[in-house]
């Protein structure tokens, strides 16, 4: 697992840890053993030699489908962009539509709901940072704690489920048990007297991002945590012994052994959330707020994403939502090259 | 380890850090599983009943009229086809797709091997958003039928995952040339060294990102919601959000005292308890595979811990 994830994390450095030569070889050479064969062969070879032939031929015939894919899905996309240079109109397409430069970027930082966007963005993913991000350590510390298998077992299986279910089903318990009628929350909170009235808690925008950030911790604490649990098993057991005899308690031993030693996989997620720092959640809004059609929760709700969702495909405004989009993706790029860069610095941890 | 512990005394520490451990986890564990329950509970209990409040832990009125009301619901009966057609079919086109991409990617004689790999990871940093991958599924002629399932799921490619791969590759990687080399001398091509050696003895990574992907595949509901217009195409998960919000409305219209509400209140299923029944109707297909999931991931993990 820990492998798998580190190769997860670290795509481009496993690339380049590639360390094989490039060995010029002619084309006898490579047909005869099958260690030499495992050596890129140069495109003059493959041509002359049937067997290179057929051998190339049944690897990429194995990588074209999803070549294919790549390019009509993530590609044309990508190309795609450039409607937002564009005053792009879908019956006249790409090609007829007229090219008007910056202008839909100018009235996006100009629009009147930009700040309160910007500010949602950062607000909630700032929220989901600080309380989101250190919630699967801390849940891996405690199941680590746990000493009997039998109990950490059980609440491993507990913890990571909720990860499995759909959002609509996670927005589903969140109405219901939010609920003003009959919701368990109302129910507990004046039972045990903290309110007097039930609350109608999705109605109000105050407590929308609370109710936000709760819902994505209960669902993906526990998955999170697998990768922090994998890393502290690596942990060699010695280091828990020697500190046991030098005296240390369980909580020192957390601060001193733990922490430290899972903090390259905490640099290197911590890198990829901040790089992620404009992606404040698009599903889970969108779920809890009616599809974004809630207008009293839009003040607190409406991030990017679901702005290019509702500006984009509800009133189609293809080209001015992609410029916001687009925006954004840029945005995430520099933090992604700015977090690695600082990490290099400090840490000697990066992606790449 | 463990019992080296044990023979030591606990100190008062180690009791109190024992003590707050369990109930924090307790706790957790609690709120884990309360949310499920009391769905399961509302789904049980008489619709009108329940709109008075105060159902926790155990139906107060028990009633399978929910349950009646929704396998006789055409709607769901579709939407359920729809959603078990696209986790059989698209479910295994991803794997295909995604794992001989993998594998071609580990072979050195492939040409072009790095030039597919930076493409597809890039792919992972950067993308087109919404708008543009929305125009590009409309350009194919995909919108509004129910092939686009099989293409897309929630707002992006279906059929290669570029994470996926990159898990089906490391794995790959380790599995020993000398394996595949033996096949090779007696002539076996890449076809053959992938279906017979390659998948057999990959079989946990194979089990665990095909249930990955059938988790997917059945939680999607974006898809439906975008791409679709025609009610008969939706699948489950997206038929369950339009239910959700149906009740969110009532709820609104139940606080303005409109005469929906009375009209609602009077009959024995309320959109209520209906959107619960037919939650945990979505939900238990998941609560069924989850235990193999489960022995998957936790299995790679305890693998993962032992090669250290």
């Amino acid at each position: 697992m820990q492998k798998i994830v580190s190769n997860v994390k670290q795509p481009s450095s496993n690339e380049s840890s590639e360390r094989e030569p490039h060995i010029v070889t002619r084309a006898g050479a490579i047909a005869e053993s099958p260690a030499a064969r495992s050596r890129t062969p140069r495109l003059r070879d493959v041509i002359r030699n049937r067997e290179l032939r057929r051998d190339q031929f049944q690897l990429q015939s194995m990588v074209f489908p999803a070549l294919v894919i790549l390019f009509v899905f993530s590609y044309l996309p990508m190309w795609g962009v450039l409607i937002a240079f564009q005053d792009f109109s879908i019956f006249d397409g790409f090609w007829q539509s007229e090219w008007v430069g910056f202008k839909h970027f100018a009235a996006f930082f100009t629009a009147r709901d930009f700040g309160q966007i910007m500010r949602n963005t950062l607000v909630i993913s700032f929220l989901k940072l600080f309380l989101g991000f250190p919630a699967p350590i801390i849940l891996a510390l405690i199941l680590t704690e746990m000493r009997r298998q039998s109990l950490k077992r059980i609440a491993q299986t507990i913890t990571y489920l909720p990860h499995f279910l759909s959002w609509v089903i996670v927005s589903g318990f969140v109405l219901t048990l939010l609920s003003v009628r009959d919701g368990s929350v109302n129910l507990l909170l004046t039972g045990i007297g903290v309110i007097d009235e039930p609350v109608a808690w999705l109605s109000q925008p105050r407590y929308f991002w609370g109710i936000l950030v709760t819902a994505n911790i209960w669902k993906d604490v526990g998955f999170g945590s697998i990768i922090y649990l994998a890393a502290i098993a690596g942990i060699n057991p010695e280091l828990y012994e020697a500190a046991s005899v030098d005296g240390a308690g369980r909580l020192q031993k957390i601060f001193i052994i733990t922490l430290p030693s899972i903090a390259p996989q905490i640099i290197v997620l911590l890198i990829l959330r901040i790089s992620n720092i404009l992606n404040a959640g698009f599903q889970d809004i969108l779920l809890l707020t009616n599809n974004g059609q809630n207008a009293i929760l839009r003040e607190v709700s409406d991030v990017i994403d679901t702005y290019v969702f509702r500006v984009g495909l509800t009133n189609r405004r293809f080209s001015y939502a992609t410029a916001a989009g687009l925006s954004k993706s840029i945005v995430n790029i520099a933090m992604l090259w700015g977090a690695n860069a600082l990490s290099r610095r400090i840490s000697e941890t990066s992606l790449w | 380890m463990v019992d080296v512990r044990r023979r030591v005394t606990r100190s008062a520490e180690d009791v109190v850090v024992d003590v707050v451990i369990y109930t924090v986890m307790a706790l957790i564990c609690f709120s884990m599983l309360y949310p499920f329950w009391n769905s399961v509970v509302l789904s049980f209990n008489d619709g009108s009943d329940a709109i008075a409040g105060g159902i926790t832990f155990w139906p107060r009125q028990f009633s399978l009229e929910n349950y009646a009301y929704v396998f006789r619901d055409p709607r769901l009966a579709r939407a359920y086809g729809v959603t078990i057609f696209r986790t059989l079919l698209g479910t295994p086109l991803t794997i295909i797709v995604t794992s001989t991409f993998a594998f071609g990617l580990t072979k050195r004689n492939l040409i072009g091997r790095r030039y597919y790999m930076w493409a597809a990871v890039f792919t992972l940093y950067f993308g087109g958003g919404l708008i543009p991958f929305f125009l590009v599924v409309r350009g194919l002629g995909l919108l509004d039928t129910i092939w686009v399932y099989l293409f897309v799921i929630g707002g992006s490619a279906a059929l290669l995952n570029v994470f996926h791969m990159i898990i089906f590759r490391s794995f790959f990687m380790s599995i020993p040339q000398s394996l595949e080399d033996s096949a090779r001398i007696d002539g076996a091509g890449y076809y053959t060294i992938f279906y017979r050696i390659i998948v057999p003895v990959s079989t946990p990574v194979f089990a665990t990102l095909t249930l990955f992907n059938a988790v997917n595949h059945w939680n999607a509901w974006f898809d439906g919601a975008i791409f679709i217009t025609r009610s008969n195409l939706v699948p489950l998960q997206t038929l369950l959000r339009q239910i959700l919000n149906s009740n969110a409305v009532d709820e609104l219209m139940g606080e303005l005292g409109g005469t929906a509400a009375e009209e609602l209140a009077r009959s024995a299923i309320t959109t209520q308890t209906l959107s619960m029944a037919t939650m945990v109707f979505a939900t238990v297909p998941i609560l069924l595979v989850y235990p193999f999931l489960q022995r998957f991931f936790v299995h790679g993990l305890l693998i993962g811990s032992l090669k250290e």
